[in-house]
């Protein structure tokens, strides 16, 4: 079992009760800080350094083939505390044949960034991995409407992310060819 | 009629005031800079790098100097506070609201009247201090003006119809009076030490102060004691940093001026500093020999308009060194709760002062003895 | 009337007005503030009559302690423009009025020369340089105030030191005087 024990003080000196060898440390201490290093960054020139799973602005990405991943079934909608996103579920265009067997695709894709609470619900709730918060993190704008993320700005943002699954190009295997097992 | 040469000479001092005003506001709005360029520097940042002057920062060398240097942010800082917009909040009493920042600033421009800053070699030999007013009680008359400081800040808490700022000025009132005392008491052994019996100085002049630590020993070295309470009594009539109480941030907002803002605010800045300034050069002319080379040793430069040049450099270097080291107590203690200040002066700084007063009158008695 | 006439009048006429409005405005801090006026201009006139140490004193002493003091006590006190509507205080500063208005009436008489005493009787200030222990005069220099208080006033100035001890102790007692509630 523990012990308090309580350890007496030792009385003050002549010379600590005046604090002047304390103070004269003290200065010694800052005036050697002068000739250190600087640790600060010179913000604008230079960046910092962001870790791979930073919470930057959310953003929608493609596959590496440049095909839209999200299939609009608004579930990052539904999941988002602040509901700073909205969806307006589209067909998928007729001109991407090869993505015809995908039900639908978002015809307009809105976060409100002044609702944003940067959460990343939204990249962890998403079937598709078509969301994600990646290493963008300065935003700013002139009116409240600039700062509602259109689909067209979300898609210029995320850019294009690597794919492991191909998951719609794997049904369509299926659809075609017959089902592995 | 009027006396006309009387008014031209009027018209000379005001002149020679002005110039001396812009000096001391320059060293005020540098001393500024130089508190943001040192604390950056202490806390491994690098403080206002990024004002310049249209076309200076493409000068070679020396305008990528000026810049790292944050040289023109006081410019900046200054332009900034001039076009804020004033507002006076709806609570406040207006005229002594709009009085109070005149009433800190012009005390602290006042005292530099007395302040002697070098001397002037004439060709026969003789030499004159340079100085605005040559006043035989000058340390009194600088102690008088920059007690009535304290009425620039109790204003503006009074006026300002708020809590914070009230708490402020009440703090700073008390602060102002305890710590005078001890300010005048520790000066006290120093003019005894001055005026001693057979030698011209007598009186309170700064001159004869200055001129007593030619080729002798300065004051700090012979009375240590009467320095540290100076000092310490100067750091709570400047409201700096271990004594800040008047405006302590953490507790009080922003203390008595928290209800300011835009030129007001620079006004009452721009005071705070000042007295910095005076107070440091008060504290050369005192306790450092003034323009006077090193102790025991006499003026290496020549007794000519050259050397009174060197001179004036001189005390400016030691006053500069005093408001680095202001700065640098700033940044490396923290702050006295309001009832440890009082009692520091009341119960430690007084006595103190007191005994070392009883102690240099017991000296300089027994020193000033005729040989028997 | 050459500039040093001038401005004689505009400091005097400063210390008056400021007097006056001292005792006419309604609210204490502007009262205080008057009178701050009113004591520094009495200070300008002292440097006009080039007495330096004594204009000084009268900044430092009461626009610098005094009145700060003032100021703080009406400021935590929180008197508002109401303040001194006490009546029995009424009647004290009547009868204050009326003996201080009594003191200046019979000075000005004797000052005009109505009086006994003719103005030849009021020394004119002398400036000497020197000045040792047996033959005082009066002058402006700083020396001779020191000398004046320690030889020839010596007395006075012990009776005023002891009677600024026994107001301290009066005060001290007047302060300490709710403690036995609290030993209790």
């Amino acid at each position: 079992m523990a012990k308090t024990v309580v350890l007496q003080r030792k009385p003050l000196s002549l010379s600590e009760r005046t604090y002047l060898p304390q103070i004269v440390t003290g200065l010694k201490t800052t005036f050697s800080n002068m000739f250190k290093g600087k640790v600060t960054l010179q913000y604008p020139e230079e960046k910092p350094n962001i870790p791979k799973n930073y919470r930057g602005i959310p953003t929608l990405v493609k596959d590496p083939n440049g095909r839209e991943k999200c299939v609009s079934c608004q579930l990052c909608e539904f999941v988002c505390p602040p509901k700073a996103i909205r969806i307006t579920p589209g067909a998928v265009p007729e001109s991407e044949d090869d993505r015809e067997h995908v039900e639908k695709a978002p015809q307009e894709f809105e976060i409100n960034m002044l609702r944003c609470i940067y959460c990343g619900y939204c990249q962890e709730v998403c079937p598709e991995e078509a969301i994600y918060l990646q290493d963008e993190y300065s935003l700013s704008g002139y009116s409240r409407d600039e700062m509602i993320n259109k689909k067209e700005k979300l898609y210029e943002l995320g850019g294009t992310l690597p794919d492991q699954h191909y998951k719609w190009d794997k049904k369509k295997n299926a659809e075609d060819e017959g089902n592995d097992h | 009629m009027f006396d006309f040469e009387m008014l031209f000479m009027i018209g000379l001092k005001v002149l020679f005031a002005l110039l001396m005003i812009g000096a001391v506001m320059t060293m005020a709005g540098y001393s500024v800079l130089a508190e943001r360029k040192v604390s950056a520097w202490m806390q491994g940042r690098v403080g206002p790098n990024r004002t310049v002057l249209p076309l200076v920062g493409y000068v070679p060398f020396a305008g990528k100097f000026l810049k790292g240097m944050g040289m023109f942010q006081p410019l900046a800082d200054g332009l900034k506070f001039l076009f804020k917009e004033e507002i006076i909040p709806g609570h406040v009493n207006k005229f002594y609201y709009n009085l109070a920042p005149i009433v800190a600033l012009v005390p602290a421009l006042t005292t530099m009247t007395v302040l002697p800053f070098g001397e002037f070699f004439a060709d026969n030999g003789e030499s004159f201090p340079l100085m605005l007013a040559n006043l035989e009680v000058g340390i009194l008359f600088i102690l008088a003006v920059s007690s009535l400081g304290v009425y620039g800040i109790v204003l503006a808490g009074w006026s300002s119809n708020s809590k914070y700022p009230f708490l402020g000025g009440i703090r700073s009132s008390a602060q102002m009076i305890s710590y005078e005392l001890a300010m005048g008491l520790s000066l006290l052994p120093i003019f005894l030490w001055v005026s001693e019996p057979g030698t011209g100085a007598m009186g309170l002049s700064l001159v004869d102060i200055v001129d007593s630590q030619k080729q002798s020993p300065w004051l700090l070295l012979v009375q240590p004691l009467s320095a540290l309470i100076f000092l310490i009594a100067l750091f709570a009539e400047t409201n700096r940093l271990p004594f800040d109480m008047p405006e302590s941030e953490t507790d009080l907002v922003g203390g008595f001026h928290t209800e300011y803002g835009g030129f007001k605010f620079g006004i009452f800045f721009v005071a705070e500093y000042a007295h910095i300034v005076v107070g440091s050069a008060i504290f050369t002319i005192v306790f450092l020999g003034g323009w006077h080379f090193m102790p025991w040793m006499s003026d290496p430069w020549p007794a000519t308009w050259i050397g009174s040049l060197i001179g004036v450099g001189w005390f400016l270097a030691k006053t500069i060194f005093l408001i680095f080291f202001f700065i640098w107590i700033r940044w490396t203690l923290p702050r006295f709760r309001y009832d440890q200040v009082m009692n520091l002066g009341w119960t430690k700084l007084l006595p103190l002062a007191l005994i070392n007063l009883i102690f240099y009158v017991c000296l300089v008695t027994w020193l000033d003895q005729p040989p028997a | 009337m050459n500039t040093v006439d001038l401005l004689f009048y505009f400091f005097a006429t400063l210390s008056v007005g400021g007097g006056l409005l001292m005792v006419i405005s309604r609210h204490p801090v502007s009262a205080a503030m008057f009178m701050i006026i009113s004591l520094v201009s009495v200070a300008a006139l002292f440097v006009l009559l080039e007495s330096f140490f004594l204009a000084i004193l009268q900044v430092l002493v009461y626009a610098g302690a005094v009145m700060v003091l003032f100021l703080f006590i009406i400021m935590l006190l929180d008197v508002g423009p109401e303040g001194g509507k006490v009546s029995r205080v009424k009647m004290l500063s009547g009868l204050a009025s009326c003996l201080s208005v009594g003191i200046l009436v019979i000075l000005l008489l004797q000052f005009s020369g109505i009086g006994d005493a003719s103005l030849s009787n009021w020394k004119a200030i002398q400036s000497t340089e020197s000045v040792t222990g047996d033959s005082l005069v009066f002058s402006t220099s700083l020396k001779n105030f020191g000398y004046g208080l320690f030889t020839k006033y010596m007395l006075p100035l012990q009776v005023a030191g002891f009677l600024l001890l026994a107001a301290m102790v009066g005060v001290i007692v007047l302060s300490k005087k709710s403690t036995p509630d609290l030993d209790a």
